[in-house]
């Protein structure tokens, strides 16, 4: 649906009422701090203090009921899917997930002959921003979670909450 | 402070209660209006790390299984570092090239597991190795009050007398003026200029 069309149906109040969400959302996206392999000493480079994710709201939490965004930094075996998937699962809507690496996103070199390794982790789970890389520099996953912010910003919560409520 | 229209200091402090008390039911009343709903079987599970939930989580568990675990950890670590240390001192070139330095590539190793089979002695002496512990220690007070003192209370007769209301004698009733004197406030407040020295 348009923004256009949105105006029309919805009226201002609720477009300025989704802008000001989208704004509050992407200010602080929560990720739910696990890593898997290697990407994930990136990951933590991106958060420490050298590059400091802190900046764009970022900030790491311990249970994925507090969470947004899920970083998968890292080779996803079939035993790790499990996990990743029931981990998902449990974080609350709206979420997101960013695929960090070359083994996140298509199985890395483990495409061929690994045996034990997902191909590609948008098989288990659907995935927002992919981060090329192996593994990404900390820039790469800063550039996705600005990225993950443009794609926030064209969503309509409460409007979508609005139709479902009178459909 | 004594025209009854103004606050009191803790009417203040009550006020900002009131006031953080709303702000936050607005908060939470705003999140729940427009936080988006989609519960499922799987979101509502319990978070236990991604793993699935077994059994109940108020099972009793012995704390000497702690020890065990660290002297497990001891072994664990050190195997650890034994496999790459060998591969690189089994190398013949390594050797041929200075003989000096497979003797300390050895001396090395050993310095490294001595140092982790004094922790193994100091825990087998300890006797943490052993489930049942040989040689508990039972806590002594010295203390100076002989045990026929216990005795004497214990073997005491005590003479049970039947209740009658003209036996109860009345304790003291509190004085007037200590009474006056709770009734005092506890914190006064008062105002002066800043420079004026208070009286």
């Amino acid at each position: 649906m348009s923004i256009d069309k949105q105006l029309e149906s919805n009226g201002v109040v609720i477009a300025k009422l989704d802008d000001l969400l989208n704004w509050a959302r992407l200010s602080s996206m929560w990720p739910m701090s696990f890593g898997i392999a290697c990407c994930a000493i990136e990951m933590m480079g991106a958060m420490a203090s050298t590059y400091d994710l802190d900046r764009f709201g970022v900030f790491p939490r311990p249970s994925p009921r507090q969470s947004d965004v899920m970083i998968i930094a890292g080779t996803v075996t079939f035993k790790m899917a499990d996990r990743i998937r029931r981990l998902y699962e449990q974080m609350p809507n709206p979420k997101y997930v960013i695929s960090m690496g070359s083994c996140a996103n298509c199985g890395g070199p483990y495409w061929q002959h690994g045996y034990h390794v997902v191909k590609g982790v948008d098989r288990i789970i659907p995935v927002d921003i992919y981060v090329q890389g192996c593994p990404p520099r900390p820039e790469a996953l800063i550039g996705a979670f600005l990225e993950l912010q443009k794609k926030i910003e064209t969503e309509h919560i409460v409007a979508d909450k609005l139709q479902s409520t009178h459909a | 402070m004594d025209d009854p229209a103004q606050l009191t200091e803790f009417g203040k402090i009550l006020l900002i209660g009131v006031a953080g008390l709303l702000l936050v039911l607005f908060t939470l009343l705003l999140g729940s209006i427009l936080s988006p709903k989609k519960p499922t079987p799987e979101k509502l599970s319990t978070y236990e790390c991604g793993e699935e939930t077994v059994g109940n989580a108020w099972i009793q568990f012995n704390p000497r299984f702690y020890v065990i675990a660290l002297v497990f950890l001891l072994f664990d670590v050190e195997l650890l570092f034994i496999f790459p240390w060998a591969t690189v001192f089994g190398q013949p070139e390594l050797i041929a090239a200075d003989a000096r330095w497979g003797w300390f590539a050895l001396l090395e190793m050993a310095l490294f597991v001595g140092i982790l089979i004094i922790g193994l002695v100091y825990v087998w002496k300890k006797g943490d190795l052993e489930w049942i512990k040989p040689r508990p220690i039972m806590p002594h007070v010295g203390v100076n009050i002989p045990a026929s003192a216990y005795d004497r209370l214990n073997s005491g007769q005590y003479r049970v007398r039947k209740f009658n209301p003209d036996n109860v004698t009345p304790t003291a009733e509190k004085t007037a003026a200590a009474t006056d004197e709770l009734k005092k406030p506890a914190f006064k407040p008062r105002f002066r200029k800043p420079g004026t020295t208070p009286s």
